[in-house]
């Protein structure tokens, strides 16, 4: 039986950078084992509702969080809780592809891992070969495992970090805009990732692309000036939207 | 083409023709005393060099033969003792200006930082003197407290700007797998950033290894091996003084030795230090 029905539970939750106010009053339910979408034009506070959910919002100078946000029923936001554990269930995969410079494919996915602890090559290996398999990788890499990241591709540098984020085994997974930087093959490719993932995990992605938003996700959100517009399942958002301003977003009239 | 076209053209290519070779001219220029120093170096130093020179002591006025022996050893430990104070003050002073964003006094530290690397160097030595050769007396200890002192403004500031440029993504990707900062720290952003730091410790280790002006002020006269470190040690850059001036024509020979040896033994440093932080990967 699931105790909670739901990963995330957000409640209330208002954002800062400094003075300014980038979200406010957020209150969204999220999912296990779907795909959630948050969609809005630039600026509208998307990134910053993805980053609060696994308190990567607070690493900038002066960005505060106000609410609760509700992983597995537990406040992140508690005293009592310590980030970094929070941050190693939460998975997370950035706008631009980031791999570690200076460091071989293998220990780009294994360095999570060994900084946690970790220190039995068999392990390590079969957890690099298990989440480079999943990321899709795996055949493209396997000859090469001690290539520099960086000398990938841009699309296989993404995939990369996904398998870095899946490799130290965490509950969720977010997604920042994966694939703005890629061509249509290799977005093609993470889309299919995307869907694949979601078998087994919750997967947060935020798009500027509306249509991705359609492809790859079961629940959809709308966020406009920091506020949270509509919320709902992805067809209902897109064919029958309630909030007027969502329709005009998703027709394109503004964004 | 038309003619005003082809005129252009001309122009154009008249032009780059004159800016190439101006710029080779430049070169050639700059690179004229670099290798006349070199030049003369090698041709008054490599006669006289034998193993023997390089491993006997200094001579004493009217002794036949005699080497550098005692400078090179004195040198070596001058510039490690330099090194074991200065690179770790440097490399943790730059890791803070860089890292430690909340550190308020930042601008303070990294303005008196750099007024400290553009300091006279006898100036520096003179502090040593004040502070260590007042109490302990002409010694490699003062010698190398002044090196290390001109070692940590070069470090700091070389440090910095190597763990800048590692991107703020790669941080945040350390940190989204909860790995904590301290380690995100370590093994991700100072990995990525060191061989920018080598390469500031590798600057600041060549500068000193041919300092004079402080060495003179605080090692104090010494033509033994090294005996302590509250005794001064001989070294290269002071034995190029010395015998140079001096009215022997057998010292005037190892001062050129001394030289070439100096020249020689910096250069070394950074082919070393070069194979040592050779990258795998970039």
């Amino acid at each position: 039986m699931m105790g909670h029905p739901y990963k995330f539970e957000v409640e209330k939750l208002d954002a800062y950078f400094g003075a300014r106010k980038v979200l406010s009053n957020i209150n969204m339910k999220i999912r296990d084992k779907a795909v959630t979408a948050i969609i809005g034009p630039s600026g509208c506070g998307k990134t910053t509702l993805l980053r609060c959910l696994n308190r990567m919002h607070e690493i900038i100078p002066g960005a505060r969080v106000h609410g609760k946000v509700l992983f597995n029923g537990v406040n992140i936001y508690d005293d009592e809780i310590d980030p970094v554990t929070i941050r190693r269930k939460i998975g997370m995969v950035f706008q631009k592809p980031n791999p570690f410079p200076m460091m071989s494919i293998y220990d780009n996915v294994a360095i999570g891992l060994k900084l946690n602890g970790v220190r039995e090559r068999k392990k390590l290996d079969s957890a690099v070969e298990r989440a480079l398999k999943m990321a899709n990788l795996w055949d493209e890499v396997k000859n090469d495992l001690q290539r520099s990241g960086a000398s990938l591709s841009g699309g296989q540098q993404q995939r990369l970090c996904i398998a870095r984020a899946l490799a130290v085994e965490p509950e969720a997974i977010l997604m920042d805009e994966p694939c703005s930087a890629l061509d249509p093959i290799a977005t093609e490719k993470i889309e299919s990732l995307i869907r694949n993932l979601a078998e087994e995990y919750a997967v947060i992605i935020v798009t500027h692309n509306m249509q991705q938003a359609a492809r790859v996700s079961d629940f959809t959100a709308f966020l406009y000036l920091g506020e949270l517009i509509e919320y709902g399942s992805t067809r209902e958002l897109f064919e029958n939207p309630k909030n007027p301003l969502t329709e005009k977003y998703i027709t394109g009239r503004f964004g | 083409m038309r003619g005003s076209e082809m005129y252009h053209y001309r122009m154009r290519r008249l032009v780059d023709d004159l800016m190439r070779v101006l710029v080779w001219l430049a070169l050639v220029v700059a690179l004229i005393p670099l290798f006349s120093i070199l030049g003369e170096v090698f041709s008054k130093g490599v006669p006289h060099l034998n193993v023997d020179v390089l491993i006997s002591p200094m001579p004493t006025v009217g002794e036949q033969g005699g080497g550098i022996g005692n400078a090179i050893q004195g040198t070596l430990i001058t510039i490690f003792l330099a090194s074991i104070m200065g690179v770790p003050l440097g490399v943790l002073s730059g890791i803070l200006l860089s890292e430690y964003g909340e550190f308020k006094l930042s601008s303070a530290v990294r303005f008196f930082n750099d007024v400290l690397s553009g300091f006279p160097s006898i100036v520096i030595g003179i502090f040593s003197y004040t502070v260590i050769v007042t109490s302990i007396g002409f010694s490699v200890m003062a010698a190398a407290f002044a090196l290390a002192i001109i070692m940590v403004p070069i470090i700091t500031r070389t440090t910095e700007e190597a763990l800048k440029i590692v991107p703020l993504t790669v941080r945040e990707a350390a940190l989204a797998l909860g790995i904590p900062r301290w380690k995100t720290l370590i093994y991700i952003v100072i990995r990525g950033a060191k061989r920018g730091i080598v390469t500031g410790i590798l600057l600041a280790i060549a500068r000193v290894a041919g300092e004079s002006a402080p060495i003179l002020i605080t090692m104090g006269y010494w033509r033994w091996w090294f005996s302590g470190l509250n005794k001064p040690v001989a070294n290269l850059a002071l034995n190029i003084y010395l015998f140079a001036i001096s009215p022997f024509d057998n010292w005037r020979n190892l001062a050129w030795v001394s030289a070439l040896t100096l020249t020689a033994m910096i250069l070394i440093i950074n082919v070393f230090l070069r194979i040592f932080t050779k990258e795998k990967y970039i």
